[in-house]
């Protein structure tokens, strides 16, 4: 059992070095920088199958998580301290190492709060956010939890485009690399594109074994009986608020670390990652990947995410996405990638013959 | 000293007194029986014990606590478990891993250590499955641990929702209309199924309208009618109570 659910990561691993060396020989390693991209949208998509797939509960708001883990981390690597330096909560931050002293472009002292702990701090957010808003909000059903997320999601996105402090429609630039280790920088420089693809993939791997992991266990087992029959799951002594409310904290940190890690890519964020096409987005991919499937939403929100950070939808980007969202819901509200998908390819064919005048 | 003892539970709907002050013990190791006609409250009345809903008065002493009410999880700890009127299987999942939802109780492994495979974490994985299997092993239902549930045979069914609930090993399980549905074959081998289940020390308190059913394997019953409990009494005494006669049946004779 154990070896079939380690296959597939495998092969997912053997692609990503697949790719990158095809990818590097061909001189396309721009290619490399969209896919690094498409990994870091790849990590609420997982949060968001686990929480509407497998455990039922909508949100059409973690776009909202993803800006704020960036706006966090951004906005803390880049608000110069220097100015305030005398006041004692900066000097016991400077003394707990958190702070980072340097230069600004002008070469005037500048002093900003660390990577890690602003990453830290950026998750927590997300976190403590995430509980305040979900333990009102999952008490609701359906399509009242739907409104309520796209409510938060919308707060957050008003937020972020009218706070000066966070740069309004300008978002906030100049964000700088995040040093992880040694030799290890989150940065978009090219001379650093391989690692930081290699980082990327690395993070969706160790996320899907993770999810993986809570899917198959007492958790997992909960938060699908949860989706299947509410009332049940409680009577066999599952706490349901509780176990909702878990799920939605941990899907919004890991749409926040996604948020983060892609900010200090970027070296900026602009408040079109919090907009609630973003959320409408995330929502498509995990119905197109089939709901309750891992691998359907990561192989579709990597295509989709990829071909749109190409550009290839143009200016219908948004429309695709919504496009998608209609289609499925008309025509395979299951999902494009179900478990039966080569079983229902073949029932075509015949009904096909059938259908045609003898 | 009885394991279960329901005091003046009150619940109205509006203006309906679905349950009126109904009170009445049940005995460690003893089957209970509660019937009455359609709308008597007596689903309403194990709602009311099990937490999923707030009486407007009355208590519920269970094992000799006080329960707190509105949290049906704290009664699954306390040792209660039930089965609905309409079976509600967990579409999706296949039969053991209903069974090992109905044991949860039994493990604890919370969000971190179900993300992290800790040694600790696959011990009770492997626990929880042992007991699942030997919940639907002792329905001599254990060949159908790998299929969906909801695909399953009514009676399968059945049996899979009642091996879930004893998955949690309660001491007392509430049954509603565990009948319900079943031919009469069936329901003859479900009178033997809950005197089995008695035997292996779990108290049982079921609605049920199968008055064969019934009358085979009470050791004693209660009658409600429009929420009021009109009888309280073993077998025989009920079906001779005249008061019971005249609720079920009008004013003709017997």
């Amino acid at each position: 059992m154990t070896r079939s659910r380690f296959l597939p990561l495998a092969l997912l691993a053997a692609a990503v070095v697949l790719v990158q060396l095809i990818a590097s020989a061909a001189d396309k390693s721009q290619y490399l920088t969209q896919l690094t991209m498409a990994g870091y949208y790849s990590l609420p998509i997982l949060g968001l199958t686990l929480l509407m797939g497998y455990a039922g509960q909508i949100s059409i708001g973690h776009a909202g998580f993803f800006a704020i883990g960036g706006y966090v981390s951004g906005f803390l690597t880049t608000y110069n301290l220097a100015e305030c330096s005398g006041h004692g909560w900066v000097r016991a931050a400077a003394g707990f190492g958190l702070l980072s002293a340097g230069q600004d472009a002008y070469g005037s002292p500048s002093l900003v709060v660390g990577a890690w702990p602003a990453c830290s701090a950026a998750l927590l957010v997300a976190a403590g956010v995430a509980y305040v808003i979900g333990k009102p909000v999952l008490r609701l059903k359906g399509h009242f939890l739907a409104m309520a997320t796209l409510g938060f999601g919308t707060i957050v996105y008003r937020w972020v485009l009218g706070s000066s402090l966070l740069g309004a429609a300008d978002g906030i630039s100049d964000i700088p690399a995040f040093r992880l280790a040694p030799g290890l920088v989150v940065s978009g420089k090219a001379a650093v594109r391989v690692s930081n693809y290699y980082l990327a993939w690395g993070l969706v791997l160790v996320t899907l074994l993770l999810l993986g992991n809570l899917v198959r266990s007492r958790v997992g087992r909960a938060l699908r009986a949860i989706h299947g029959a509410e009332e049940a799951a409680t009577a066999s002594g599952v706490d349901t608020q509780d176990t909702k409310l878990k799920m939605f904290v941990l899907s919004a940190v890991l749409a926040a670390l996604g948020g983060v890690f892609l900010t200090h890519y970027n070296g900026g964020i602009g408040p079109s990652e919090a907009s609630i096409m973003k959320s409408v987005r995330m929502v498509a991919i995990v119905a197109i990947g089939g709901m309750a499937n891992l691998w359907g939403a990561l192989i579709m929100g990597v295509l989709l995410n990829f071909l749109s950070l190409r550009g290839s939808f143009g200016s219908y980007d948004d429309a695709v996405f919504g496009g998608i969202l209609l289609l499925i819901m008309l025509f395979s509200p299951q999902g494009l990638l179900r478990a039966d998908l080569a079983e229902r390819l073949v029932r075509l064919i015949p009904r096909r013959e059938k259908g045609q005048p003898t | 000293m009885s394991l279960l003892s329901v005091q003046g539970l009150c619940k109205s709907f509006g203006g309906l007194r679905a349950v009126d002050d109904v009170g009445f013990e049940v005995a460690g190791g003893a089957i209970k029986a509660v019937i009455g006609p359609n709308g008597a409250g007596k689903t309403t009345l194990f709602n009311l014990i099990f937490g999923s809903s707030v009486p407007d008065g009355g208590s519920v002493t269970f094992a000799g606590a006080h329960l707190s009410t509105g949290r049906p999880q704290r009664q699954v700890a306390a040792g209660m478990g039930r089965t609905f009127q309409q079976i509600r299987l967990f579409p999706q999942m296949t039969a053991i891993e209903n069974v090992m939802v109905g044991a949860h109780t039994r493990g604890r492994a919370g969000f971190l250590a179900s993300l992290l495979p800790l040694p600790r974490t696959r011990r009770e994985e492997r626990f929880l499955r042992d007991e699942a299997l030997a919940a639907l092993r002792f329905l001599g239902i254990d060949g159908l641990a790998g299929s969906e549930a909801t695909q399953l045979a009514y009676g399968e069914q059945r049996a899979v929702e009642l091996a879930r609930a004893l998955a949690s090993k309660p001491r007392l399980l509430l049954l509603d209309e565990p009948a319900a549905g079943l031919n009469m074959r069936e329901t003859v081998e479900l009178g033997k199924l809950i005197r089995r289940i008695r035997e292996s020390g779990v108290t049982v308190l079921l609605v049920e309208h199968d008055m064969g059913l019934v009358m085979g394997i009470s050791d004693e019953i209660v009658v409600l009618c429009q929420g009021q409990k009109i009888a309280e009494g073993e077998p025989l005494a009920i079906q001779k109570n005249a008061e019971v006669v005249r609720a079920y049946l009008g004013d003709e004779d017997a």
